[in-house]
């Protein structure tokens, strides 16, 4: 019996292992300088490459970024440093909430809200989408991070007559930089492969995507749209796609992980 | 804080770079049908025209209406012509019209993946709509072999594969079918999205081929060019004069000349089952869909612009790519057309 | 820095021993106000989200009511909507995948919980956490180009030549279909109901496992027997938390479930799910009870996961509090 849970946990892990060996086969044999800087081609031509999509996908997480590192972490630092326990309890709550809607769900509240309106498809409403859903797990993951810096230090630097943002600032945020740095790396690997909520949102492009208003490609989309097309060459750049976009999310899951697992920066007293 | 500050000069320089690209971009959205026409199109308007960057989203034609309608896009395009119900819808939402304007002539082909087959399987209309509607199930069925007299048929089910989505390409498939079956027209009726019978779905022209490419004895329809790309091989229709004909450029045009002669001011026209020894039975115009009236002129002068080449220079494209050229007569209306666009 | 206020700051969130100009002038109220805005702004989010989709499904919740969830007519032309096949598509791809991830799930989380040396375990748990983190649409991908064909060429074959007598595993071997779609969404889930099941399983007490074995139990005799019943609960736990996102996958159930709506005995049939059909008919849901139908769906998709993700996390809590009550 016990080697049968042995067995599953082989058998888990060796998925892992298959999913990662096989879109290195496959991708990188397909990866080669035109995928990098080349514009898809017409349907049907090949010599095309995803560089639009690289680049759109860049910009939809810069802005995804923007909304939801700064709204994870100042609400972080007020959950853990101001706010009393129902109303961190509400906001837990709603964060959590967040965190388990399904990301068709939350590209269906982004298109109310931002395409609708303003009438277009935009790199904006691509971002916000992806911004909301790296709100909940910045929140929680600092907040943690935060109250785990030991009360020593914050009443140390009150008795030095430091006023409170001021200790919050320059000790305690320092002192959880790593966690801190960790949560929104994690929240970023988390979004970066997110599909459903572009499909109505930043919809696709076939060209560059001038500013921030238009319609822009991104990978995980171009990966849908090829992988269920008949045509070889598509294929061959949504295994290339897909080996870039999973590399990149290994590897920040990995440095997310090596950082944090060097301690919080709190010496031990 | 140094740190931040870097950080956040990058960031500033990155906008500033990609602000700086501020050529006119016009999104449009719609049909798959004709989606490597315009790709080829919009592509080759561009390399002409650098300052002006056409971007088309292949997503099916109820969604190219859907979206114009909305105003989330410029521009849509469908190989089902909107009805007059969506044609008041635009109406009342904007204020003034929508325009129908046909690019280029396409047809549905019945294209299949059958074990050991490689042949031209002859079709007639009560086979289609038999198997459409679940009745035919298996490849060897009479009414499939009693036509296909030299092929050997195997006694396989049938995987029959429709679009998933609305489209443009499932209204002429389904008005065909209407047309020539009076239990599929009382039953599914034509639609770009109908109550399927049978049938696994597809998403666009590309995933209706790609399954039919992946699954042994299916059958699907797919715009001309969808099955020569991907060399797979398609039938041919028993029209209305009791022929059988292959779809081809000839015979798809051969359907369009009695409609080119009797065009309708706002160009919607169907062609399905048209008469003529020669005229491929599932033919159809594909439009761009143009609203009537711009907000912002230099899109308007824009979108007049690239109209104005698909027309012309734009037609030559076409036959490369499997879809047949306007006839004279309806480029001509069309040009007079074109000045309706305010 | 120099004292520059006469009263003593306090350590606490409730800074009512200073007035409220010191406050003020320290910044202290600023920062305060500023970061509860961003706080506030989670929850404001989170009820415009749940008031857009409650408006925008307005419609057909006059239109249908009850009904809805027991039509199964999907039908655009003639504005009957019915959300039957798309609900037992999601569960039925659900029910599948838990069959075979919570299994699987739990055994190797009682491995790594129980009888793996702490490295080896840390190890493997770190290769699993970085299965949780490839997205949904390469899963997908690896679906449409290795599972499918393996499904039709040999699995489904073979599962009709040896079991073709049950209604589960009858009809034509298409590739697609609700049972594919539930084998790639078990690979999806097992990562969670493994972290969780873990850590679960890890924060047994010590003294249960050696009361069983004192009275002479076998290894395997005080997992089974004593921990994992013990950490039942927070187990039940992280089969929830799988069920809630296997119900709320996209991509990689679209990819390969056929986007058919029907309801079929069997587990070959292509299917749909709630899901899916938002993302395939969104875009192109002309006219309003339409897209508002697909809202509705929507609707239905946020209050399963939300209610199962509410009650996992009650569970995986109640199991972690009794724990370490009694340490």
């Amino acid at each position: 019996m016990l080697t049968m849970t042995g067995v599953c946990a082989l058998v888990a892990v060796s998925v892992l292992f298959f999913v990662l060996g096989y879109l290195v086969y496959h991708g990188g044999t397909s990866i080669n300088w035109n995928f990098f800087t080349k514009l898809p081609a017409p349907v049907g031509e090949s010599g095309g490459g995803l560089a639009n999509a690289i680049l759109g996908s860049a910009k939809l997480l810069l802005l995804a970024s923007f909304v939801g590192v700064p709204i994870g972490f100042f609400g972080a630092i007020y959950l853990a440093e101001f706010s009393g326990g129902t109303i961190a309890f509400v906001v837990r709550y709603a964060a959590d909430l967040l965190n388990g809607v399904p990301s068709i769900v939350i590209g269906i509240f982004a298109y109310s809200l931002v395409v609708h309106p303003f009438k277009h498809y935009s790199t904006l409403a691509g971002g916000f989408a992806l911004g909301l859903m790296m709100i909940p797990i910045t929140l929680r993951s600092t907040e943690e991070f935060l109250r785990a810096v030991p009360n020593a230090l914050r009443e140390a630097a009150m008795a030095l007559g430091a006023s409170k943002w001021k200790t919050i600032a320059t000790v305690i945020v320092p002192a959880a930089y790593r966690g801190i740095l960790t949560a929104i790396l994690l929240a970023f690997a988390r979004v970066a492969g997110e599909t459903a909520p572009l499909l109505f949102t930043a919809l696709g492009n076939q060209f560059w995507s001038p500013g921030w208003e238009q319609p822009t490609a991104s990978l995980p989309v171009m990966i849908f749209t090829y992988a269920v097309a008949p045509y070889d060459d598509w294929h061959r750049q949504a295994w290339a796609a897909g080996l870039v976009l999973l590399g990149l999310i290994l590897v920040i899951n990995i440095v997310a992980r090596a950082i944090l697992s060097r301690g919080i920066a709190v010496p031990r007293t | 804080m140094k740190k931040i500050a870097g950080m956040l000069l990058v960031v500033l320089a990155l906008a500033g770079v990609l602000w700086a690209d501020s050529a006119l971009s016009i999104t449009g959205a719609g049909a798959t049908f004709p989606y490597p026409m315009y790709s080829k199109w919009f592509d080759e308007y561009h390399k002409k025209n650098t300052g002006l960057l056409i971007n088309y989203q292949s997503i099916g034609s109820g969604g190219g209406i859907k979206q114009v309608t909305e105003g989330t896009v410029d521009f849509g395009a469908t190989d089902g012509p909107m009805n007059d119900d969506q044609l008041k819808a635009f109406q009342d939402k904007h204020g003034f019209a929508i325009l129908h304007f046909p690019t280029v002539l396409g047809a549905d082909v019945p294209t299949y993946n059958i074990t050991g087959v490689d042949a031209n399987l002859n079709f007639t209309p009560e086979a289609l709509a038999g198997i459409f509607l679940g009745k035919i199930t298996k490849w060897n069925d009479p009414a499939i072999a009693s036509v296909n007299k030299d092929v050997k048929l195997p006694a396989e089910d049938i995987v029959v594969v429709h679009r998933a989505e609305s489209s443009g390409t499932s209204y002429i498939w389904t008005d065909y079918l209407s047309k020539v079956s009076e239990e599929w027209k009382g039953k599914v009726g034509k639609g770009a999205a109908v109550n399927w019978p049978v049938g696994l779905g597809g998403k666009g022209n590309e995933g209706v081929t790609g399954t039919i490419k992946n699954t042994p004895n299916s059958i699907g329809y797919v715009e001309l060019i969808y099955a020569e790309a991907n060399k797979i091989p398609y039938g041919n229709v028993k029209n209305a004069a009791g022929i059988f004909v292959k779809a081809s450029l000839a015979a798809v045009s051969a359907a369009a000349a009695g409609a080119a002669k009797e065009m309708p001011d706002d160009f919607r026209v169907s062609i399905t089952n048209a008469p003529g020894k020669a005229s491929y039975p599932i033919s159809s115009f594909t439009w761009l869909l143009i609203p009537e009236k711009f907000s912002d002129a230099t899109k308007r002068d824009a979108i007049k612009g690239f109209l104005k080449w698909a027309l012309a220079d734009g037609q030559s494209y076409a036959e490369n790519l499997s879809y047949a050229k306007l006839p004279k007569e309806v480029v001509a209306k069309e040009v007079k057309a074109i000045n309706k666009i305010q | 820095m120099a004292t520059t206020t006469s009263t003593v700051p306090s350590a606490g969130p409730v800074a009512g021993s200073r007035s409220f100009l010191s406050r003020l002038r320290e910044g202290d109220e600023i920062a305060r106000i500023i970061t509860s805005l961003f706080a506030a702004s989670v929850v404001l989010i989170t009820l415009l989200l749940v008031f857009e989709l409650w408006q925008g499904s307005v419609l057909p919740r006059h239109k249908f009511g009850f009904n809805f969830f027991r039509t199964s007519v999907w039908d655009p032309i003639f504005d009957q909507f019915g959300a039957l096949p798309f609900i037992y598509g999601t569960v039925v791809t659900a029910a599948v995948s838990l069959l075979i991830a919570v299994p699987l799930g739990i055994g190797a989380a009682i491995f790594l919980a129980e009888l793996a040396p702490a490295r080896v375990s840390d190890a493997l748990e770190f290769f699993i956490d970085l299965l949780a983190a490839v997205p949904s649409v390469i899963y997908g991908l690896l679906g449409v180009f290795i599972v499918i064909p393996l499904m039709r060429q040999y699995i489904q074959p073979a599962l009709k030549h040896s079991f073709g007598f049950l209604p589960l595993f009858q009809g034509p071997a298409y590739g697609v279909g609700f049972l594919t779609a539930g084998i790639v969404l078990a690979i999806m889930v097992i990562p969670y109901i493994i972290s969780v099941s873990r850590e679960v399983l890890l924060s047994v007490p010590r003294d249960q496992r050696e009361a069983a074995l004192s009275l002479g139990a076998t290894r395997w005799e005080s997992t089974w027997k004593v921990v994992v019943p013990f950490a039942r609960t927070g187990i039940f736990g992280s089969i929830f938390l799988a069920l809630a996102r296997a119900l709320g996958e996209t991509m990689a159930v679209t990819m390969v479930i056929g986007n058919t709506p029907v309801i079929s005995t069997s587990l070959f049939s292509p299917g749909y799910s709630i899901a899916a059909v938002i993302a395939n008919e969104f875009t192109e849901a002309t006219g309003d009870l339409y897209t508002q139908s697909l809202i509705e769906l929507g609707l239905v998709l946020f209050l399963l996961t939300f209610i199962l993700n509410g009650v996992a996390r009650l569970l995986i809590v109640a199991t972690s509090q009794r724990g370490s009550g009694l340490g």
